[in-house]
């Protein structure tokens, strides 16, 4: 069953000044006919389509439009162009502690955060305990959060939002949050998630996670899309092979030569790495030797 | 479609209610005298203008306490609620577009807040009006109608307001100037009945002088208006709110783009 389907999505944001002219200024240049804006696509005709259960790694460089796209399937942004539609409940993670009312104390704090995520008052009350406690947080209940450091911040956005069990689970950049305990902690809980059909999306700059973690990856670069596909390790080489040469495939069998080169310059590496190695066990051996 | 919406209403019941919790804690939290303030601001400001007014304008006029002070209340909360609804998108810019939420919501929750601010200061004109030896009838109850039309009005124009401010952020000190200019054009210290009859048709342009009207007119003369004054005040009321909702549902998605 397919639960997320991206047709030809693109989303134009429009850049220049017109922010900070403000009206007085937009009148007199609209009349002197100066006016004039500059468009930018974030994204440019984006498709994909997930099925119930699917993973889906999303990897790109800065200002590759990754989050930008998060933020359309989550229906923050309406796409300028084209269609996306989504079958269930979404949980998406973004950006985890904007939005806090740094006066509010954490307790207020949390159930407002429920409230906009969408829960019901019940499901807080019930929930509430689990909550302060998964973010270790009992001790801070009643304090104002601008007191709370900025890692017991991100584990209460954490917490808040991964104590639901959505259907489809969006996160963008989350995986690392907080100290080495509670990272475990987290991931742990991501995996219980992800182990109940959950469909995900995931934003990250690792790419060993995203070979870890997904089995369709989504490959993005300054708002185009390079490819998209399920052959993850295959995809995923080849973007670490584009990010030592900077060269973009311009199709597919690009991506297959590009993966081929990355896997012989990793044995190619493995190889001077053994043999720089086993002359450095030579020269102890032969200083034994010499010493003997 | 009734259906429909109070399944919607029930659905945003509980996020609605944290918002205007926070939203009132956020306004009372920060200040010494807390909820005592927003009543002695506008009690402070009839004060002066008592002081000072009294022998230009009302020399010979009764209830001059009165009529200045229902017209200080409603103005001040008409610009409370439409200067807090204005900012109300941009505020909260960090949930907007971070979080899928009914943006509306946000700008409710704020004028939620100042209607309780104006029921409290409300209380205290009643009190004032007492001292000042007006009659209390059973048509003081028709003042309900003037009041939630005005709620009607402060939540058109807020949400033409807020729309407005998220593509051009010097709004806020052209509306500054624009209700200082109003200030002076609803009548608040003076009569209008020192100029010229057909001048005095003019006045009825501004429907926050209407509502003014209809206050003065049910708490000091004792009469209710008539049937062609309330249409007037509901034609505004639906104008405003029609253009404001209207402005929103053209421009809702556009938000998260220019925040």
């Amino acid at each position: 069953m397919t639960v997320i389907d991206v047709r030809d999505v693109s989303i134009r944001y429009i850049v220049g000044d017109f922010k900070d002219i403000g009206i007085k200024e937009y009148i007199l240049k609209k009349i002197k006919h100066q006016y004039s804006v500059k468009a930018f696509w974030a994204n440019k005709d984006i498709s994909f389509s997930l099925r119930q259960g699917d993973m889906l790694g999303i990897i790109g460089t800065n200002g590759a439009g990754k989050s930008t796209l998060l933020k359309a399937v989550s229906g923050i942004l309406k796409p300028s162009k084209g269609k996306i539609r989504v079958k269930g409940t979404v949980a998406a993670l973004l950006e985890l502690t904007a939005g806090f009312d740094k006066d509010l104390t954490v307790k207020e704090n949390t159930y407002l955060r429920g409230a906009l995520l969408g829960y019901t008052r019940e499901f807080m009350d019930s929930t509430y305990q689990d909550i302060i406690s998964f973010a270790e947080l009992e001790e801070f209940q009643d304090r104002p959060f601008k007191q709370l450091s900025s890692g017991m911040r991100s584990r209460l956005a954490f917490s808040i939002a991964c104590l639901v069990n959505p259907d489809i689970l969006i996160l963008d950049e989350v995986l690392s949050v907080g100290d080495g305990a509670f990272k475990e902690k987290s991931f742990k809980r991501m995996q219980e998630i992800l182990s109940n059909g959950v469909t995900g999306i995931i934003v990250t700059h690792s790419v060993s996670q995203v070979r870890e973690m997904c089995n369709k990856v989504l490959w993005l670069d300054s708002g185009s899309q390079i490819t998209f596909g399920n052959e993850t390790e295959v995809i995923c080489n080849a973007y670490e092979e584009f990010l030592k040469t900077k060269e973009l495939p311009q199709n597919e069998e690009q991506i297959y030569e590009m993966s081929e080169r990355y896997i012989l310059r990793k044995e190619e590496e493995e190889k001077l790495k053994r043999e720089k190695q086993l002359a450095k066990a030579m020269k102890l051996v032969k200083k034994h030797q010499a010493d003997a | 479609m009734v259906k429909k919406w109070i399944q919607k209403m029930k659905k945003h019941q509980f996020l609605f209610e944290e918002l205007v919790k926070r939203d009132f804690k956020e306004k009372y939290k920060r200040t010494v005298l807390g909820m005592g303030w927003s009543i002695l601001s506008p009690i402070l400001q009839l004060l002066v203008m008592r002081l000072v007014f009294t022998y230009i304008f009302a020399k010979n006029k009764a209830f001059y306490t009165t009529y200045l002070f229902s017209g200080v209340i409603v103005f001040q909360f008409f610009k409370d609620a439409t200067t807090h609804g204005m900012t109300a998108l941009i505020g909260n810019a960090s949930i907007i577009s971070k979080i899928n939420v009914p943006k509306y919501l946000l700008l409710l929750s704020k004028n939620v807040s100042t209607v309780i601010n104006f029921l409290l200061t409300l209380v205290v004109f009643f009190i004032f009006a007492a001292f000042d030896g007006v009659t209390f009838t059973w048509q003081y109850f028709l003042l309900l109608y003037p009041i939630m039309c005005l709620v009607v009005i402060n939540l058109g124009v807020g949400l033409i307001l807020s729309a407005c401010y998220v593509f051009f952020r010097d709004m806020k000190y052209l509306y500054e100037i624009f209700t200082m200019l109003l200030r002076y054009l609803t009548a608040i210290f003076y009569y209008v009945e020192t100029y010229p009859p057909e001048t005095q048709k003019l006045f009825l342009l501004n429907p926050i002088y209407c509502i003014i009207k209809y206050f003065r007119s049910i708490v000091i003369d004792n009469t209710v208006p008539s049937l062609g004054f309330h249409a007037l005040i509901a034609g505004y009321t639906i104008v405003l709110f029609l253009i404001g909702a209207r402005m929103y549902k053209r421009k809702n998605q556009k938000f998260v783009y220019y925040i």
